[in-house]
């Protein structure tokens, strides 16, 4: 089946790839999919003290449509505020990206990925709080 | 060399020069119809499709040239075969035994028969993708008709033990039909040595055109009989009615011949540049897995799995080089590969899966390029590969709680 433009340019130059300490406060680590199923994401994004995400990384195990995905949702989450970046859907993803209907699975797993990044974000602030007993 | 690379030869082969020049002159100089007895025109078709049986009975080891019936390919062919046993035979038992990991042409056939009140028993294979002899023998019944088992699998390239299983369905008095498109004319195969009583075949797995295949039936010791499932002219002996194919066939011999005389040599020269392909892969990549025994496989066939890199994004990268995988993401079900995953080899590793074909026009040049480019590529995508990360680290992956969806 023949891929959109937009997938393999993504494919062939991916952005964003690599890895943030998921350890790290300010970061959110998003990780769904199952290897048994043929795509895992892996998204992770970094969150200044004033709540805009300054970086986002991805590593992604599927097809070429789950790639252009997720690098696609790292390049829409640099510069967005956390509730903006919860603002991004799957059709939204599928639509820039031209997914055939088969494919569109690819862009939910990209937008479970990014609301799961941004769940553990907050979990880590909360704890935070609780710590600092505010 | 030329890009795109073709290996995939399972799928299908490029028709040899020599077979097209041997169809041309059915065209148009010697067009007629083989079942006009009446003139020469119908005479000189009708003596090419007699040749063409004499050499593809050779092909196969039978004795009669008339056991060979001309079909439109392979999938008629198990149709016929399994069809036309069952209806005939269905007063002497209901009972059919294949495998689990046949070609769709004989697993629908048989789902099909299932719906109509017959029994199919599935055979398992091992982690080898092998067929145990003693299997088959387990599940024979005193109503089993029929059973079916693949010469080659189209996907691990796995050679079927049909000796063994021949000898055990003879002396159980039980029909024995092979689907025999992927290994004949690169593997040993001949039905009286192996006895087998029914056999698939096509042309254009092996260098000759599409649309033309033939079923072998044997005719003495035992006579297999058949119902047949096109109703007409009764041509071929009554089993399949239509007007013959004439170039197709006159191309199917020639192809034949051509495996004859070259197909020994030619097995080496293709299993000397597999092996060359797979020493390269599996020496320059870690965790990588060959799927299916190595021993009993095709020359041709390499099907592996790379680890933590998905199929089709691997399928992608190596645009220039015509593969297929077992991947779900290549197919219209989602589901990965059944062959695989009869084999007892995971869903995460059959999404890894790659099968390179190899064939009459493969190069070494060609096996170089295609090395370097696959070492490259599963490079790359491991490094953005989340699962190869954490294997790096020492994660086990089968303890990780993944979110299926």
């Amino acid at each position: 089946m023949a891929y959109s433009e937009k997938v393999i340019e993504h494919y062939e130059n991916p952005r964003n790839v690599g890895t943030l300490d998921k350890n790290d406060e300010h970061v959110g680590t998003g990780l769904v999919g199952a290897p048994a199923c043929g795509d895992v994401m892996r998204l992770q994004i970094k969150v200044s003290d004033a709540g805009v995400i300054e970086d986002a990384k991805f590593k992604t195990f599927g097809c070429g449509s789950a790639i252009a995905s997720s690098s696609l949702a790292t390049e829409w989450l640099k510069g967005k505020t956390i509730d903006e970046a919860e603002q991004i859907k799957n059709s939204m993803i599928a639509e820039e990206l031209h997914l055939p209907p088969v494919k569109i699975h690819c862009s939910v797993l990209a937008e479970d990925a990014i609301k799961s990044a941004i769940a553990d974000f907050r979990s880590k602030q909360t704890a935070k709080k609780a710590l600092s007993g505010q | 060399m030329q890009i795109p690379i073709y290996m995939d030869y399972h799928a299908t082969t490029p028709v040899d020069p020599r077979v097209v020049e041997a169809m041309l002159p059915y065209f148009n100089a010697k067009f007629g119809n083989a079942a006009s007895r009446s003139h020469a025109f119908g005479w000189t078709a009708e003596e090419a499709v007699s040749r063409s049986r004499e050499i593809l009975a050779k092909l196969v080891g039978a004795s009669n040239p008339k056991e060979i019936v001309f079909t439109s390919g392979a999938t008629e062919s198990d149709n016929l075969a399994i069809k036309g046993v069952a209806e005939l035979y269905k007063e002497k038992g209901n009972h059919i035994v294949t495998t689990v990991i046949e070609h769709k042409a004989v697993l629908d056939t048989c789902k099909r028969l299932e719906k109509q009140g017959f029994e199919v028993t599935y055979v398992p294979v091992g982690k080898d993708g092998l067929v145990d002899p003693d299997d088959v023998a387990k599940a024979i019944t005193d109503k089993t008709i029929l059973v079916s088992v693949m010469l080659a699998n189209n996907e691990v390239g796995t050679v079927q033990p049909i000796a063994e299983i021949g000898k055990i369905t003879r002396s159980r008095g039980v029909l024995l039909h092979s689907d025999a498109v992927q290994g004949v004319g690169k593997v040993p195969f001949d039905v009286e040595a192996m006895h087998v009583d029914l056999a698939s075949i096509t042309a254009h797995k092996m260098y000759g055109p599409k649309g033309v295949g033939a079923l072998y039936v044997r005719r003495s010791k035992p006579r297999v009989r058949l119902v047949a499932t096109m109703d007409g002219g009764g041509h071929e002996f009554g089993m399949r009615s239509g007007t013959l194919n004439v170039p197709g066939i006159v191309g199917f011999a020639k192809a034949a011949q051509i495996m004859l005389e070259e197909g020994r040599a030619e097995s080496e020269r293709i299993l000397a540049l597999r092996e060359k392909l797979r020493r390269r892969i599996t020496g320059e990549l870690e965790e990588v897995f060959v799927n299916g025994s190595l021993e009993h496989r095709l020359p041709g066939n390499l099907n592996v799995s790379f680890a933590f890199v998905e199929g089709e994004a691997l399928i992608m990268a190596i645009k220039d080089v015509a593969v297929s995988s077992g991947s779900a993401c290549t197919s219209a079900s989602l589901e990965p590969s059944y062959v695989l995953h009869a084999m007892g080899i995971g869903d995460d590793l059959a999404h890894s899966s790659i099968r390179f074909g190899l064939g009459r026009f493969t190069t070494e040049e060609e096996v170089d390029y295609v090395a370097d480019l696959v070492i490259r590529k599963v490079n790359k995508l491991r490094e953005m590969s989340p699962l190869y990360e954490m294997h790096k680290e020492g994660i086990d992956l089968a303890s990780v709680q993944w979110a299926a969806h």
